[in-house]
């Protein structure tokens, strides 16, 4: 995969609509509540709780594409549509992977936003 | 031009996602409106019940109660179902899309939500609401709430259903000679305390104004909403009817001004209740023989010297214990044959 982390062009229009102060809050605030949201994907699929591993992949699907983090949006759209099964399955290899990817997003936005 | 118009709109904006939250409520309020914020379904509809708002910006997969749920109570509840909803999601598949509409949901945005497409669709909510509010209005300023409401819950059509209930006319007498020895402004003052004694009493008994011409009304027991004992309920409306002219009257001669008089005409059974006029002008009434026979009747209370007068309908329909006089058939005007009219005999 050659394209970038975290996609320039969605990000422009993020600082551009929401102001560049106002952006940076929004990633400080993604960064804080991401690590959880992680947590929470893990825990509803030990629990067997389709419902909340669904909503949470969903709800970082839907922040991923607000920051322009594309792969990482396309691994959460992926579990909110494929549910827990799949992962099962792959003895929880797809959320490593999220996990993974998170970390490189997480290091891409705070790249962005510390010039 | 409203406050709305202006810009400065009360909106609510509902995601379980709080980058998601501050971001659409960032949007709005850059767009010069205030905005508050929910966490869930749940605080929702709390949070709107407590406070008015003019727009819902609407989120739809949530924890404890989702969007679909908050959609169905909004429609459910007669206080908040004209509050518009934007359904901002990023909810997959077009059926969801489609469910949301159906439920009610104004229009949807996808998320991340296009900043200009947004400006536009919150633009467009604000007046709809803006429009929808107004006719709210209008309507309350000139209908009976019960009609109000039954318009907002049934819609509007022309064309009428069959119901049973009772029609009460009420007239003062006299009125043009009394319009004559006073100045206009002393009329109309005294028909607004009038109408506002007369509206308290009928509303008071279940019963909805249905016209009011002059110095005369008709009023309705038994639609748009069904009421069991009508009869009771119309001749209970006329004598304290009766009893809050004769106090008015005495307040009236204490300050040196003229008493007036009413005569009532009460008649039950089948009618015709619904809107009738046009598309653009109409009223909620009732047609049938039992309306024309209750104004006939009301005519007739000069000609008996009795204040209120019933059909033999209403007298049979009456539950509670009422003192009634029979008059004997009588022939009242634009009727072939002649009916039995009873006098309710008022305490004096």
């Amino acid at each position: 995969m050659s394209s970038p982390t975290i996609d320039r062009a969605t990000f422009a229009d993020l600082e551009q609509t929401a102001g560049p102060e106002f952006a940076v809050e929004l990633v400080d605030t993604f960064l804080a509540e991401a690590p959880a949201m992680l947590a929470d994907l893990r825990r509803a699929l030990a629990a067997g709780d389709a419902d909340a591993f669904r909503r949470t992949a969903h709800s970082l699907k839907s922040n991923g594409n607000t920051f322009g983090a594309q792969a990482f949006a396309a691994m959460a759209r992926g579990l909110e549509l494929g549910g827990m099964a799949p992962v099962q399955t792959a003895a929880g290899k797809p959320l490593d992977a999220l996990d993974a990817e998170y970390a490189r997003v997480a290091s891409a936005l705070t790249e962005l936003t510390r010039d | 031009m409203t406050e709305i118009l202006r810009g400065a709109a009360r909106l609510l904006v509902v995601d379980d996602n709080k980058v998601n939250r501050l971001l659409l409520a960032r949007s709005l309020e850059s767009m010069g409106h205030r905005v508050a914020m929910a966490e869930n379904g749940r605080v929702a509809l709390a949070t709107l019940r407590q406070d008015g708002y003019d727009l819902v910006l609407l989120d739809i997969e949530m924890p404890e109660m989702d969007g679909f749920q908050v959609l169905e109570q909004i429609r459910g509840d007669l206080q908040l179902r004209d509050v518009p909803v934007l359904v901002t999601s990023s909810v997959e598949g077009l059926d969801n899309v489609v469910r949301c509409v159906e439920l009610g949901a104004e229009d949807y945005l996808p998320k991340p939500v296009n900043a200009v497409l947004l400006k536009a669709r919150v633009g467009a909510c604000l007046e709809k609401k803006r429009l929808r509010d107004q006719q709210k209005e209008l309507v309350r300023r000139f209908a009976a709430p019960e009609v109000a409401q039954d318009l907002q819950s049934s819609g509007f059509a022309l064309g009428g259903k069959r119901v049973q209930g009772s029609v009460l006319f009420s007239d003062i007498r006299g009125f043009t000679s009394l319009a004559e020895t006073q100045p206009p402004e002393e009329t109309i003052e005294l028909l607004n305390t009038y109408y506002t004694l007369m509206f308290d009493a009928i509303g008071g008994h279940g019963g909805i104004v249905s016209q009011i011409a002059g110095d005369g009304l008709m009023a309705i027991f038994g639609a748009p909403l069904p009421l069991p004992h009508h009869c009771d309920a119309a001749v209970h409306t006329a004598l304290e009817m009766i009893e809050l002219i004769r106090l008015f009257g005495a307040e009236q001669a204490a300050a040196g001004k003229p008493a007036i008089r009413i005569g009532i005409g009460i008649a039950s059974g089948d009618m015709v209740a619904g809107y009738t006029g046009t598309n653009e002008r109409a009223t909620y009434t009732c047609i049938g023989d039992t309306v024309n026979l209750a104004s006939r009747l009301e005519q007739h209370t000069k000609e008996a010297g009795r204040s209120i007068l019933i059909d033999a309908a209403t007298r049979a329909g009456l539950r509670d214990p009422v003192a009634v006089e029979g008059l004997g058939a009588v022939a009242v005007r634009g009727k072939v044959q002649a009916v039995d009219v009873f006098a309710v005999v008022s305490e004096q």
